[in-house]
């Protein structure tokens, strides 16, 4: 399974569930993917993909908010794993798209290779965690996540580094980005 | 010098509503008391920068985000304000405890201390200082500016103004 093989799988199955998708390859490969309101794209402050759908998720406990996080950002903010399992938001599901390398910068290995980011998620007391490496394993966990009180932290391992080809970049500017996201918050229905 | 309880009545009564920071020794007192309210929610940050994407995430689910940190933070959460708070305009209250002001602190803060208010200028995020006079003015100026203009803004907290 590559990355975005793994993005199309978990946009596949999102309803109008809050996205907050990490810099890098994630926002730009969701975007490309299946670009909808709820998707909020970070495209700088590597590492806060976690912090950012913290705070979405502790501010409006009605929603499902999804962190599309990846291993060099989780590596970035680890922190952000304890803060989140001391407050236990039952609506923050922590997806990690971990290949066990910078891909948006070529590839340089992260330290995901011999660190189990789902031991840190156990010891931060996440409520459900769980890794996958196939893509049958991810599409019934994300299905179970999205149905279960979290805070949830799936680890999707990502075996296949071949290069990908060219992808775009995210065409609306930060303040659409923020905007819609916004809007998205506001006019959704609880879920 | 001001009660800890009052400032934070203060913040309250202008609108803030959703709080974060890492303590400093100048806002313990406020911290623990925010901690304290039950009708307001205050999150421990393990760093800055984190409690920089938990008010951004705050904001945009409708809260107006106050963050509390000593000014040695504002280097930890410097890429938070310029790559995520100003580029997505996503607004808070940055309230900073002023260490190595006048230079008479310990040798870790007097750096920082020189040049805090020159990096906000450098970065283009406007600040005041509190003075034992203006506190309630300036809370409430805060407000207003940051919903307005959907940017951060910094209020400086040297020691002694708040117990």
């Amino acid at each position: 399974m590559n990355y975005r093989e793994a993005i199309t799988t978990i946009m596949e199955l999102l309803k109008g569930q809050l996205v907050v998708c990490a810099n890098g390859l994630i926002s730009r490969e969701a975007f490309t993917i299946r670009d909808r309101t709820e998707n909020f794209y970070m495209i700088g402050s590597m590492g806060l993909a976690s912090s950012i759908g913290l705070g979405v998720a502790l501010s409006k406990p009605s929603r499902k908010v999804i962190i599309l996080d990846g291993d060099g950002n989780l590596l970035m903010n680890l922190g952000s794993l304890p803060m989140t399992g001391s407050l236990q938001p039952k609506n923050l599901l922590h997806i990690v798209l971990d290949n066990e390398v910078y891909a948006s910068t070529g590839n340089q290995p992260t330290i995901s290779n011999v660190i189990e980011l789902e031991d840190i998620a156990k010891s931060a007391k996440y409520a459900y965690i769980k890794k996958v490496t196939a893509d049958d394993e991810l599409r019934r966990e994300v299905a179970h996540i999205l149905e279960n009180d979290g805070p949830s932290f799936l680890l999707v391992k990502i075996s296949d580094k071949e290069e990908q080809k060219e992808i775009g970049r995210v065409t609306h500017c930060p303040g659409e980005i923020k905007e819609r996201f916004m809007s998205a918050i506001d006019n959704g229905r609880n879920m | 010098m001001l009660k800890s309880e009052d400032f934070a009545q203060e913040l309250i009564n202008s609108g803030y509503d959703f709080f974060t920071g890492v303590p400093c020794t100048i806002i313990g007192n406020l911290i623990t008391t925010l901690t304290e309210r039950p009708d307001i929610t205050y999150i421990p940050a393990v760093r800055e920068d984190a409690a920089v994407g938990v008010a951004s995430g705050a904001f945009m689910a409708g809260k107006i985000p106050v963050v509390l940190m000593q000014n040695s933070g504002l280097g930890q959460c410097l890429n938070a304000l310029t790559s995520l708070s100003l580029i997505y305009k996503l607004p808070c209250l940055l309230i900073v405890t002023w260490r190595g002001f006048g230079n008479k602190d310990a040798p870790e803060h007097l750096v920082m201390g020189r040049i805090c208010e020159k990096l906000l200028d450098t970065v283009g995020i406007p600040h005041h200082t509190f003075n034992p006079d203006n506190i309630k003015v300036l809370i409430n100026m805060s407000y207003k500016l940051i919903t307005e203009k959907n940017e951060p803004l910094a209020l400086f907290l040297k020691e002694g103004i708040i117990d």
